[in-house]
């Protein structure tokens, strides 16, 4: 942490972190994190499980009190004046938590007041929140009758009741079916192209792809890599990748005594075509900036099979956070 | 297991307006299923009231100059003030807080916890107030009582909601579950229901126990409603009325800071 210290300020970032920790007993959940959010973008935390998104996103709306660092929101210092500064932002969830007892129009009244706004102003709104939400034809339906992807809708419009400034979402669709993922990540260009800044966690690649002007990738509390998608692949890792996977026949595999298939081959030959190979499970995988020689190579090679594609996020985040399960 | 000081956690709570919205929210929620829900809370009273009223006042000809079943109607608005507290400050706010996630979405608005939790007081004390309002008319209706001053029961009443909702706060606020409460009324409500005068004298138990009972806070709502409801004005009126209100007030304080280091470790 190094710099003076962050000052409230009117025309401020809509949200600035710095120094950034959060412990609970020995287990630093967020260890040294800053950011700084440019007015109307969309920026993404990607990160695995238990990477610290989430608790970096509680932290900063003044929800738990940080170990260390110091947070601005809405130009605001959090936690002391968070009350304040969350009149300026909208939250979406990772869960829902939509009141169940009432119809879709009663839970943005409801939670229009929680803002202190008045229930004409509130009522007059809610319209046009519905039919950006798609749910004009559900505005008497009890929240039990609606689908996930509904559910996550009506959650966006409520996060939207105040007009906020910074708009944050937790994993805005995860567990959603793919038509359902589509709407949203519309719905979201769209505020994005009407000056909302927009904030949010995801551990899906194409989500960060797509919406991304900005994205951090996150990992044990920690940024490991941060820029727009494009930058961080082309910073990160090798333009082509790759996959070599199936039963290899070729020349020289019986040197590789217990190894088969793909990673027989791998330790044969991908060294010499590759700048970096990796083996995971059945898979080969080549990272390579000119993909020619090494096609070439396995086309005569009897029983392996391969794809080849551009890197992508995955790749890179992948490479930066390994590929252990984070159960 | 978190680092937040103990200083901060119970630090003195910040009451402001913003807990209107939250008491709004459940009241519309109890708007739409109001009348079950009044004569939900009126049945088991009333059981006890016209069961054991008329039963044990077969066999007790009077307590202290008035027939049983008019003893026993203070009795009942006291406990069924308790319990209908009870019950909403327990089962309802942990399924608003736990279950629902009702109090999560409200703290990503402009409200802090400290609003919710008084929210939740005061509510409960507001589901009182309407369940006790409900047994004080049939008792009137049926002549039970001398109602010369029946109408200081209602504040009397909205205060004994305020006590047991911060008591029952302070249970909710470390449940882990559902199940736990029932550890909470066997071994706190219904000994006290049965020590605090509800159904019979507490001069008829031993001098010991007498000692016990008078610090519970159930046996001082008695202590008022009783004297009210005969037509008569109660002894150590500021006495009984200060110790509700430093149950209430010592509660909700210890309730709100464990709600604190729950949900904002």
């Amino acid at each position: 942490m190094t710099g003076e210290r962050l000052t409230p300020h009117a025309l401020a970032s809509p949200l600035e972190i710095r120094g950034l920790r959060k412990r609970y007993g020995d287990n630093e959940v967020v260890a040294g994190i800053d950011l700084r959010l440019h007015a109307g973008e969309c920026f993404t935390l990607l990160g695995p499980n238990g990477a610290g998104k989430t608790t970096t996103l509680r932290c900063a709306l003044g929800l738990t009190r940080p170990s260390g660092g110091e947070i601005l929101l809405a130009g605001l210092p959090v936690p002391e004046r968070a009350r304040e500064a969350r009149m300026r932002v909208g939250v979406v969830p990772q869960q829902d938590n939509l009141d169940p007892d009432f119809t879709c129009a009663e839970n943005l009244l409801v939670y229009g007041r929680y803002f202190g706004l008045d229930d004409a102003a509130i009522t007059a709104r809610i319209p046009e929140l519905l039919a950006f939400a798609g749910l004009e034809s559900k505005r008497d339906a009890r929240i039990q009758s609606l689908s996930g992807g509904m559910k996550r809708r009506l959650t966006l419009a409520r996060a939207l009741v105040n007009r906020p400034d910074l708009l944050i979402l937790d994993e805005p669709t995860t567990g959603l079916d793919p038509q359902a993922r589509h709407l949203i990540w519309e719905r979201l260009k769209q505020l994005i192209r009407n000056g909302t800044t927009v904030l949010l966690t995801t551990h899906f690649m194409d989500e960060a792809e797509r919406l991304a002007d900005r994205l951090a990738i996150l990992d044990a509390g920690r940024i490991l890599t941060e820029g727009s998608p494009r930058d961080v692949i082309a910073a990160q890792i090798e333009a082509q990748v790759v996959e070599v996977y199936g039963d290899w026949n070729g020349a020289g595999r019986e040197s590789h005594g217990a190894v088969s298939g793909a990673q027989a081959w791998a330790e044969a030959h991908a060294g010499a075509f590759a700048r970096r190979y990796e083996v995971s499970g059945e898979t080969a995988f080549c990272y390579l900036d000119d993909a020619a020689p090494l096609m070439a190579h396995l086309a005569e090679q009897p029983g392996l099979r391969y794809l080849r594609r551009p890197a992508n996020l995955e790749d890179v985040f992948l490479k930066l956070t390994g590929r252990d399960l984070r159960d | 297991m978190n680092a937040t000081p103990l200083a901060l956690i119970f630090r003195i709570p910040r009451l402001s307006r913003r807990f209107v919205p939250v008491w709004q929210r459940n009241f519309l929620v109890w708007r739409k299923l109001a009348l079950p829900s009044v004569l939900g809370n009126l049945a088991d009273p009333m059981i006890y009231l016209f069961g054991l009223g008329f039963g044990i006042g077969m066999l007790v000809p009077e307590i202290g100059g008035v027939s049983y079943i008019s003893f026993l109607a203070a009795g009942m608005v006291c406990s069924s003030t308790m319990n209908s507290a009870s019950f909403e400050v327990l089962y309802s706010s942990f399924s608003r807080m736990h279950v629902q996630r009702t109090w999560d979405a409200i703290l990503n608005a402009p409200v802090e916890l400290d609003d919710i939790v008084f929210a939740e007081l005061v509510w409960g004390a507001s589901k009182a107030l309407l369940s006790g309002v409900a047994i004080l008319v049939v008792i009137a209706v049926f002549g039970l009582v001398d109602s010369r001053y029946i109408l200081w029961l209602l504040p009397l009443i909205f205060l004994i909601g305020l006590s047991f909702g911060a008591l029952g706060l302070v249970v909710t606020a470390i449940a882990p579950s559902y199940d736990f409460f029932m550890y909470y009324f066997t071994l706190f409500i219904t000994p006290m229901t049965l020590l605090s005068g509800v159904f019979f004298p507490a001069e008829q138990l031993p001098a010991a126990v007498q000692v016990a009972a008078s610090l519970l806070p159930l046996a001082h709502a008695v202590e008022l409603a009783r004297p009210l409801l005969l037509g008569k004005l109660p002894d150590d009126i500021v006495l009984h009325l200060a110790v509700l209100a430093a149950y209430g007030t010592g509660a909700f304080w210890i309730a709100l800071g464990l709600t604190r280091r729950r949900l904002l470790g």
